[in-house]
């Protein structure tokens, strides 16, 4: 586990090697907070510039990808004096362990943060065994 | 380890590593990290546009002060909510209280300031004021 420090940095995304892209356009890496709970994982990624519209989730085997479309916003007849980003969509691979309930996977897009929410498979859940005390 | 990330590293292309190391080490094009959030400056002769990507953030959140040429953004990200028996696998976002001061190339009329926020992108337009205005200056014929 990494902890974010106050620096950031936009990655842009290590493609696969030998893939062309059709959209002549940058790729950037959206930083994420995976969280585990007891019901669930929760995998929140920023996307700035991505609404509900615009994002992507697909599952294809266990291989699970987020992909953000960008319109860049771009201030008419203004030249770009200072920068400290760029934009691009974003995208992000990941591989998925068995353990999700796949039918129940959510995702919702607030203010540039996507949130998926992956509900475990019912085997895994964390169940608490009572202990009797003796009379 | 539940979460692996997706790499397919069989094969690698000796011209295309050949332009990963050249864009490593020229920083021309590139963005070097910065202190969040993020900001990028836009310029004209009467008007100047800061964008900044403050994603996870409520509008009501964000606190922008503008004094002279100096612009300041204030705000928290706040941490999600984790209990006991509740663990982070990757925790790469950054959270917590930050405030960032730019420095504009001019003066701004500090009340006709305009601020939108959308899909966690924060979009501040700021007139020059008009006493710094460029003026057109008429050449008087004698």
């Amino acid at each position: 586990m990494t902890v974010a420090t106050r620096e950031v940095e936009k990655k842009e995304a290590n493609l696969h090697h030998g893939v062309e892209r059709t959209r002549a356009k940058r790729v950037y890496t959206p930083a994420v907070d995976i969280i585990e709970k007891n019901e669930e994982i929760y995998l929140l990624a920023d996307m700035p510039g991505v609404d509900n519209e615009s994002v992507e989730v697909t599952l294809e085997k266990d291989t699970l990808t987020i992909y953000g479309k960008v319109e860049p916003e771009i201030p008419d007849g203004l030249r770009l004096t200072e920068s400290e980003y760029g934009v691009g969509d974003y995208q992000r691979t990941f591989t998925l362990s068995e353990e999700i309930d796949r039918e129940k996977i959510q995702a919702s897009v607030k203010n540039g943060v996507l949130r998926l929410t992956l509900p475990k498979a019912e085997a895994v859940k964390t169940r608490k065994i009572p202990v009797k005390a003796e009379a | 380890m539940l979460w692996t990330e997706f790499n397919n590293n069989t094969f690698v292309d000796p011209w295309r590593e050949f332009e990963r190391l050249n864009r490593m080490f020229s920083r021309v094009s590139s963005h070097r990290s910065c202190e969040f959030p993020a900001v990028n400056l836009w310029v004209d002769s009467d008007h100047a546009v800061v964008t900044s990507e403050i994603p996870g953030i409520s509008p009501e959140d964000i606190e922008i002060s503008v004094v002279g040429k100096s612009l300041t953004l204030r705000g928290t990200r706040r941490v999600e909510d984790i209990r006991d028996n509740e663990a982070y696998h990757r925790r790469e976002r950054w959270n917590g209280q930050f405030s960032k001061t730019i420095e504009l190339p001019f003066n701004v009329e500090a009340g006709k300031v305009n601020a939108s926020f959308k899909k966690g992108v924060l979009y501040i337009t700021l007139p020059r004021a008009e006493e710094e205005k460029p003026r057109k200056i008429d050449i008087k014929s004698e």
